[in-house]
């Protein structure tokens, strides 16, 4: 079920008014039911998957924090008695047994990740390399397989390291794991901060409820107004690369740019505003990527729950593992102090990027793509000093003019990146951009073959001035020290402005949503992975 | 502590790590710098420092690192 089909609206606004209606404190299993309901819409056969790493995670977290309190227990009992070694054996063994309820469950639901996600990777690259013809298995992806397991492995990880305690009632640990609107495609939510407001009863909250919708409209906004009306384009010059090069691969990242972005944040914006509508808080994902003036900080402001994700679980626990220490000291003794203290960082950084690339799909382009963000991320590392010492003799460099230019750069960096995500084929993507420099082709772009992709004139119109809306609610976003999103702004304007923007964005996504004769709205570009 | 501030220095010339106590909240320290410090630490004061203590708590200014070095040690 789409977020923006029928069927999910009815089923939006069922939930919603039941959520009111019914008693305080059934809300949360309300919240449960629905989720389950719209997990079933993907296939009742998927429910068996979400309910499996429900199960696993629930009761091994359950035992960890009963081993975890026991240990507690007995120190208080033996206060005094235990010396600092005797304590320390003794907490060594208990993290052997939680290590056992920990690893047990990772490499469960890791396996069923693995195996789902990546078993026909692995068997056609088998088949390429030593020209067998092994079958494809063709499992079918459960829905948002890779978000739900990411934070229940997060929750996991987070109960094993002490840093609460598990839930106890697995109904509750269950909504956590599948709350429909963000089931598919984020945020990754982290349990501390998600159930503070999931599972609390909610009064109804008419400003809230308004906050929710207004962001719930501007997303279907994004998605149907703005990404949907740029895909055919972004279809016809990435499914043709022969036909469309050089000024044509230039339009191809802008115009994806533009669909990925509207179409995500799009996403995120109902997911978040259907949250507000119900009273629950969630974590933002987005904060005006295409304003980062270098790749670094693009990756603290696109997809953040999946980079602060990686960046908790997987970045630090490898940089600061024993092995790597070990490793580090040995560097230094033999090569020296900066290659001793660069090794945990850059070994650790492909390994994260390794794995956001096969996070994206079991495919050899995201996997460069990862690998490509991992080069120029390391890059930028090692020349920060540089552009520093520029900075500091280049009175320019402070101005806002070379805050734009920093910001463009970033942008088409990230965009000419990207695009091995559009082509899904490395060879093709790098030849593409080779023909940046090589095609020209950039009087065709106005001309007859701009037809042949499927937008009309009026259609960039309309994409131009939703761009403009989008750049002037990241500047006002900006300009609260990103700290008041747009649409809580408006709680300070009078309720007619407010009405008549909520009427205007709905007539919009009426109006102006890319339907046509026998349309279906398109899949969401985040839900595939 | 000392030997602490001269690391931090070494990382970050331009900031004054006696003063300073929003390190991470201001972004002054990145993921890079943060490992980079724990590697150092780990080789200065022979403490390893666990990944469940890279909490903003942890890393927001010179004395809460020393805190953290101090109550790791006696651990």
């Amino acid at each position: 079920m789409l977020f923006t089909s029928y069927g999910f609206i009815a089923f939006l606004i069922a939930i919603f008014l039941l959520y009111y209606i019914i008693p305080k404190k059934y809300q949360w299993m309300l919240l449960l039911v629905g989720s389950y309901v719209f997990y079933a819409f993907s296939g009742i056969r998927f429910l068996l998957y979400i309910a499996v790493t429900t199960l696993t995670t629930w009761f091994s977290a359950v035992r960890i924090t009963a081993i975890q309190k026991e240990r507690n227990e007995y120190f208080d009992a033996h206060k005094g008695e235990m010396d600092r070694d005797g304590k320390k054996a003794y907490k060594a063994a208990t993290k052997k047994k939680t290590r056992v309820w920990f690893l047990l469950c990772l490499l469960l639901n890791l396996g069923i990740l693995a195996v789902i996600k990546y078993t026909d990777f692995v068997i056609a690259n088998i088949n390429s390399i030593f020209g067998t013809e092994t079958a494809f298995m063709r499992f079918a992806v459960p829905l948002g397989i890779s978000y739900y397991t990411f934070k229940s492995l997060g929750y996991l990880i987070d109960v094993n390291r002490g840093k609460y305690e598990a839930q106890k009632n697995p109904a509750k640990f269950a909504l956590f794991v599948s709350f429909f609107p963000q089931v598919i495609q984020g945020p990754i939510s982290r349990y501390d901060k998600l159930s503070e407001t999931l599972f609390t009863q909610h009064s109804y909250d008419r400003i809230r409820v308004r906050q929710g919708l207004t962001r719930v409209l501007w997303g279907f906004c994004k998605k149907l107004v703005i990404a949907d009306r740029l895909m055919p384009a972004v279809k016809a010059l990435s499914g043709s690369p022969e036909e469309f090069q050089g000024a044509w691969v230039v339009m191809l990242i802008l115009f994806y740019a533009i669909e990925l972005y509207a179409d995500f944040t799009g996403g995120i914006d109902i997911a978040i505003g259907i949250g507000q509508m119900l009273g629950v808080d969630m974590e933002e994902n987005f904060r005006t990527p295409f304003f980062s003036k270098n790749i670094n900080e693009y990756w603290t402001r696109w997809h953040i729950t999946m980079g602060t994700w990686f960046k908790d679980y997987i970045f630090y626990p490898i940089s600061v593992s024993g092995w790597m220490m070990k490793l580090s000291r040995s560097a230094r003794e033999k090569m020296g102090k900066g290659v001793g203290k660069r090794i945990p960082v850059y070994l650790a950084n492909i390994i994260v990027w390794f794995a956001t690339g096969l996070w994206h799909g079991a495919a050899w382009n995201f996997i460069v793509w990862g690998m490509l963000n991992c080069v120029v991320t390391v890059a930028s590392y090692e020349m920060e000093p540089l552009y520093k010492k520029f900075h500091g003799a280049a009175r320019w460099s402070n101005t806002i003019g070379y805050d734009i230019f920093q910001m463009i750069r970033t942008f088409w960096l990230m965009g000419a990146i990207r695009i091995l995500d559009v082509y899904r084929d490395v060879p093709v993507s790098f030849a593409q951009i080779g023909t940046i420099f090589t095609s020209g082709g950039w009087g065709e772009v106005f001309g007859e073959k701009f037809s042949r992709l499927g937008v009309s004139a009026p259609d960039l119109v309309i994409v131009c001035i939703g761009c403009a809306a989008m750049i002037i609610i990241s500047i006002l976003f900006r300009r609260s020290g990103e700290k008041v999103r747009p649409c809580e702004m408006l709680t300070a304007r009078p309720v007619l402005l407010q009405a008549v923007l909520l009427v205007g964005l709905f007539l919009l996504v009426v109006i102006f949503g890319a339907y046509g004769v026998g349309y279906d709205a398109n899949q969401f570009i985040y839900n595939q992975f | 502590m000392e030997e602490l501030l001269e690391i931090l220095q070494d990382l970050h010339p331009e900031v004054d790590f006696d003063e300073c106590d929003t390190l991470v909240d201001d972004k002054i320290l990145d993921s890079f710098d943060i490992i980079s410090l724990i590697t150092e630490i780990n080789s200065t004061f022979d403490v390893a420092v666990p990944a469940e203590e890279i909490i903003p708590e942890n890393f927001n200014s010179a004395e809460a690192l020393w805190d953290m070095i101090e109550r790791l040690r006696d651990e």
